[in-house]
């Protein structure tokens, strides 16, 4: 915006530095976000992969700073400089729709369904930006339209419930860009919606994100949405990233076991009906009770006694200072990408599978 | 059309309902109104309350009887109130003592939404810390204490001990508006406790569900003040069952209030039914037990209407 930022394109965007995040349960102490650092600058994507309970979207929660009040959170945040993490909630409010939103992941449940969409977006804008109404409705109306929502003066008046749901998170972005942020937390934006759907809306979000260069953080559990669409790919597993690099250097040469099967574990469009899904075996740690050692080792085939006992540090891979992972005996093999993704970093097609027969 | 022909119907089977209840039971209590009229138990006296009951149809069988008040009733006549001259109409007294409790119903109802809601918010936003236990714990209190205790012990010290307060009686807010709301201090004070209490204990906990939904979740990451997000986004989609219980209540105000008027000299509709009861004025206690009965059903028709005003979604399914 000001002159001052553009001096400082160099510098990252938000700064994460060791960030730990607890929250105290009935159980005990439930560590979802165990020390993970990482630089985000300007215009770059990162996708946060990882399965459910790994804390990828517990981590874009903290960094946002949008926690429950059993939460307590240690390390650093820096935003444009300025440390966020313990700032003050007015001063998070001054920072929440203005300098970063969030998109969230199910359409259907964070719309407020007694408000119209008009009202859902010109809120942020009447908070942040001193506007007369009738700007707010044509800032409202040009969203819209921007966002893909034909006919965006009737769908100004409806409720969400009038509407499907791309058709509610292409609202949802909508309301997330209002105000001009320069950081969009993604969360799983597309996991609750149709297939068919799910391209378009990434493609959205991917070209708002490059016309407004803002960052983002793309959470998910697929590894085919990051793919192409993310700079660098961060692998999370029970809160910690085992894994990051930029996104071909990972899909080319992977070193983590848990990445691989990841990987392995996306069905592919040229195995034969029927093939066994390549599941990884077991569960997830226990976030409360985590084992000692690496927490993936009791599900690593690579696990050798050292892992059990001895938690190993993210390290640089040897030929790639930005690659890291944390793995004590890591892995050379290149596994096959998946047809969904594509090694080159181009956005994934949907292959046309000859054994599913004629229908297109 | 059809909901109103639905709703049309409901009225008419509430009202025969009631009515028949009403005049079956009230033949079942001991005492005659014709003993009351005429206090001779001496030979003129049994005669005069012959001719009394002859001349008021009392020997009739209740269906009969039922169905001569209820064409009546239908036709807007409320009857006649019982004596030994003739009988003046219901329609008088009824017309004099509705606005009372009337009033009194509206401002207890405003008065505790007003209250309740703020708290309820507070509470809910607050929910399992101190602030919402203590809030919690004073309305639990507040449900048990009956309305008529409140009433004496704030009469006792707002009006004997201060002096602030009336301790009898009730001015028309047309005769004089500052004497009017000084005498319904104490009874609209008396019945708003117990209400404020139910319905901030109701909408607290529907807020504290509608406080873990999505969209609170995304109104906060929009940067928008805790205020706004409690009043814009979380009241509105937690007020249902509030709504409900609102109209609902209507019913305990009314029963409510026959004590609370008694209790305070204040001539209302409770006080008229509650006469008409101890003089067993059969038609006049029929006339006035319908009356309420289908206020009490238009109110909860109205309640029905404002759902769809709180949630559109409700709108798209009547319409």
């Amino acid at each position: 915006m000001s002159e001052n930022q553009t001096d400082h394109a160099n510098q990252p965007v938000l700064e994460v530095r060791d960030l730990v995040t607890q929250f105290s349960s009935e159980r005990g102490t439930v560590n979802a976000v165990r020390g993970v650092s990482f630089d985000l600058y300007r215009g770059r994507t990162l996708g946060v992969v990882g399965e459910s309970g790994s804390g990828k979207s517990v981590l874009s929660r903290s960094v946002m700073g949008l926690m429950p009040g059993n939460a307590t959170r240690t390390g650093s945040v820096r935003f444009e400089g300025s440390e966020v993490l313990n700032a003050s909630p007015k001063v998070m409010r001054s920072y929440w729709g203005q300098k970063m939103s969030m998109v969230f992941q199910d359409p259907m449940t964070a719309l407020n369904p007694v408000l119209r969409i008009e009202r859902q977006i010109t809120e942020s804008l009447h908070e942040h930006i001193d506007m007369s109404k009738a700007q707010a409705k044509d800032t409202a109306l040009a969203l819209l339209t921007s966002v893909g929502i034909p006919e965006p003066a009737r769908r100004m008046r409806q409720y969400p419930h009038e509407m499907s749901g791309g058709m509610r998170q292409r609202i949802m972005i909508a309301i997330a860009l209002a105000c001009g942020p320069r950081m969009l937390f993604a969360d799983e934006p597309t996991t609750a919606l149709d297939v068919t759907v799910q391209a378009q809306i990434l493609d959205l979000l991917q070209s708002m994100q490059r016309d407004r260069e803002m960052s983002m953080i793309l959470v998910t559990h697929d590894l085919g949405v990051v793919a192409g669409r993310a700079d660098d790919i961060a692998v999370m597993y029970a809160g910690r990233i085992v894994e990051k690099a930029p996104a071909e250097r990972l899909f080319a040469g992977m070193r983590h076991p848990y990445t691989q099967a990841l990987m392995r574990s996306i069905p592919k469009l040229e195995m034969p009906s029927h093939t066994r899904l390549d599941a990884i075996a077991g569960r997830p740690p226990d976030l409360v009770n985590l084992p000692e050692g690496c927490s993936f080792a009791p599900r690593c085939p690579n696990a050798q006694e050292k892992c059990l006992v001895d938690d190993p540090a993210l390290t640089a891979d040897d030929d790639h200072a930005d690659h890291v992972f944390a793995c004590h005996f890591p892995v050379n093999e290149v596994v096959v990408a998946a047809p969904g993704i594509r090694v080159d970093g181009q956005p994934p097609r949907i292959a046309h599978d000859p054994s599913l027969g004629g229908s297109a | 059309m059809r909901l109103i022909a639905q709703r049309l119907i409901q009225l008419v089977v509430v009202f025969v309902v009631v009515t028949l209840f009403t005049a079956g039971l009230i033949s079942l209590v001991p005492g005659k109104p014709e003993n009351l009229v005429i206090p001779f138990d001496n030979t003129p006296g049994q005669t005069l309350r012959q001719e009394f009951r002859e001349s008021n149809n009392l020997d009739d069988p209740l269906p009969v009887r039922w169905a001569k008040w209820a064409g009546d009733f239908v036709q807007g006549d409320l009857g006649n109130f019982y004596s030994a001259s003739g009988g003046t109409p219901v329609r008088t007294r009824f017309d004099q003592s509705w606005p009372v409790s009337v009033s009194l119903i509206l401002y207890t109802q405003v008065l505790s939404l007003l209250v309740a809601i703020p708290l309820a918010l507070w509470a809910a936003y607050r929910s399992g810390r101190w602030t919402d236990k203590i809030i919690n714990t004073f309305a639990f209190g507040a449900i048990s204490l009956p309305s008529f205790a409140v009433a004496l012990l704030l009469t006792y010290y707002l009006g004997v001990q201060m002096g602030w307060v009336p301790t009898q009686g009730y001015v028309r807010l047309t005769e004089d508006p500052g004497e009017h709301f000084r005498h319904v201090i104490v009874p609209v004070l008396a019945l708003s406790l117990g209400q404020i209490a139910v319905y901030m204990r109701l909408l607290r906990s529907d807020l504290v569900a509608t406080l873990q939904e999505d969209f609170i979740l995304m109104a906060k990451s929009k940067g928008i003040s805790n205020g706004r997000v409690l009043w814009r986004h979380a009241l509105r989609p937690s007020s249902l069952t509030l709504l409900t219980v609102t109209g609902l209540s209507m019913g305990n105000l009314i029963g409510g209030t026959l004590v609370i008027e008694f209790l305070l000299g204040i001539p209302g509709l409770g006080v008229l039914i509650g006469e008409t009861v101890l003089r067993r004025q059969y038609e006049a206690l029929q006339s006035l037990v319908a009356v309420v009965a289908i206020a009490f059903v238009l109110i909860n028709f109205t309640v029905d209407a404002l759902y769809s005003v709180l949630d559109p979604r409700i709108r798209e399914r009547t319409t």
